[in-house]
């Protein structure tokens, strides 16, 4: 039996009738036409379906759109705007942080829930953090200087 | 769609949430964070005919002290053990070893009592249930019960719960005096589940080690409390022919069996080399140093 929802995806409010069985990433990428979130693995190892709910990063293909009625949702879209980049996706932009693209909506999204959470004091605490997002192209190296860069402005030090 | 259909069931009390798996006739399967459950279903190796989500049953999320234990809620997340200042103050080995549980935003979704009920013989939770002796009290169609976590896991993936219940909170008892432990695990990648981990708690009595506690996990179809190593600890000063001692008597402990990332012999040895660590940095922290 469908479900009705309403969630908040990105500042505006969508309601909608779902079956249960339907997972976030496949609500937000068929039911809202929000093609940013990506999809790779579908069962929560690769990392690309991040999207922050009620502030924290979570798998969107390990949750049932039904589960989130009345959540507050980010996606890649989210962050920024074509002209106005966010600071995380502007240091992905000067790092060069990304090459296929693929991975990066994923790894925006962590990439802002670890600069919220964590002290990322460290290149290997960067990494650890990154160890739930797979890139194929193996660009890790330009994502985690990206982030590194990110943390640093977070902290107020130049790199 | 990924799932096979199934009826979603939202009970906003455990009473309604274990009368709604009462009537799944053993088909129904138990929400709480979905990591474990999510990939299951998408790969469709489990089907059930109900999901009995506990999402809005209010109340099962919290971090409490409760005299010598601390009382955790089921729907506790992993993240919020990893970042309470009561985990790490009362349950320090607990704080160490939250870091290690899978990714972030696993651990931002990922419930204590969903880990435990799920079993996985290579997860953390479980370890340290056993390590610090925790009660799970769970609620079925005949009240509720108490089970010691040595009991609580059978085999791998299986819990000794019955299809009607629900585990409802994880009561740890705080281990006083414990100023020597420590958590080594060793992963393929950061946050995989475990080729093999260790955790060791003890006190310091006038210079050697008193009640100790050791836990192993991934070399075994369960987390396994080893005694012997605990008696082989208590007593021991520190020096290095007590490490490797110590060492000695974890490998001689555990029988793991080989399997697709490595041999038995291989995980026999890391659980050695583990030990061993696990028990220079705990002696480290009992005399009040940094590891």
């Amino acid at each position: 039996m469908k479900k009705d929802i309403a969630v908040t995806v990105n500042g505006c409010i969508y309601e909608a009738r779902v079956e249960p069985r339907l997972l976030l990433s496949d609500f937000l990428r068929d039911t809202l036409g929000l093609t940013g979130t990506h999809v790779g693995c579908e069962h929560g190892v690769c990392g690309a379906c991040t999207i922050l709910l009620n502030g924290d990063s979570v798998r969107s293909c390990l949750t049932l759109a039904v589960r989130v009625d009345g959540a507050d949702i980010v996606t890649v879209e989210g962050l920024g705007s074509r002209d106005q980049l966010n600071a995380l996706q502007t240091e992905f932009r000067e790092k060069h942080g990304l090459q296929c693209g693929f991975c990066t909506p994923g790894m925006l999204i962590t990439g802002m829930d670890l600069l919220k959470k964590y002290p990322l004091a460290n290149d290997e605490e960067i990494r650890e953090g990154l160890s739930g997002n797979l890139c194929r192209c193996t660009g890790y190296q330009n994502i985690v200087a990206a982030i590194r860069a990110a943390a640093a402005l977070r902290d107020g030090s130049a790199t | 769609m990924k799932p096979v259909a199934f009826d979603y069931v939202v009970p906003e009390s455990l009473d309604a949430a274990v009368a709604a798996l009462a009537t799944a006739d053993g088909e129904g399967k138990v929400m709480a964070g979905g990591q474990s459950l999510m990939p299951l279903l998408n790969f469709r190796m489990t089907r059930p005919s109900v999901v009995v989500d506990l999402l809005r049953i209010p109340g099962l999320a919290s971090i409490e002290k409760k005299g010598d234990t601390v009382a955790i809620g089921a729907l506790t997340r992993h993240a919020d053990l990893e970042f309470s200042d009561l985990i790490a103050a009362k349950l320090p080995v607990m704080a160490a070893a939250m870091p290690h549980v899978a990714h972030l935003a696993i651990r931002n979704r990922g419930t204590i009592g969903g880990s435990l009920s799920h079993a996985d013989p290579a997860a953390e939770l479980p370890m340290l249930a056993v390590l610090y002796g925790a009660a799970i009290k769970a609620q079925g169609p005949g009240g509720r019960r108490e089970i010691p976590a040595e009991n609580f896991f059978v085999s791998a993936l299986t819990n000794c719960l019955e299809a009607e219940e629900i585990v409802f909170e994880i009561d740890f008892p705080i281990l006083r005096g414990h100023t020597g432990w420590a958590f080594e695990e060793v992963a393929r990648r950061f946050g995989d589940f475990a080729l093999a981990s260790i955790a060791v708690s003890f006190a310091l009595l006038d210079g050697a080690i008193a009640d100790a506690r050791v836990a192993v996990m991934g070399v075994a179809d369960t987390p396994l409390r080893l005694r012997k190593a605990e008696d082989a600890l208590n007593g021991a000063k520190g020096g290095a022919e007590d490490a490797s001692q110590f060492a000695k008597v974890v490998r001689a402990s555990v029988s793991p069996s080989d399997d697709i990332h490595v041999s038995a012999e291989y995980r026999k040895n890391l659980i050695g080399a583990l030990a061993e660590k696990a028990f220079a940095a705990a002696w480290t922290r009992a005399l009040g140093e940094r590891p």
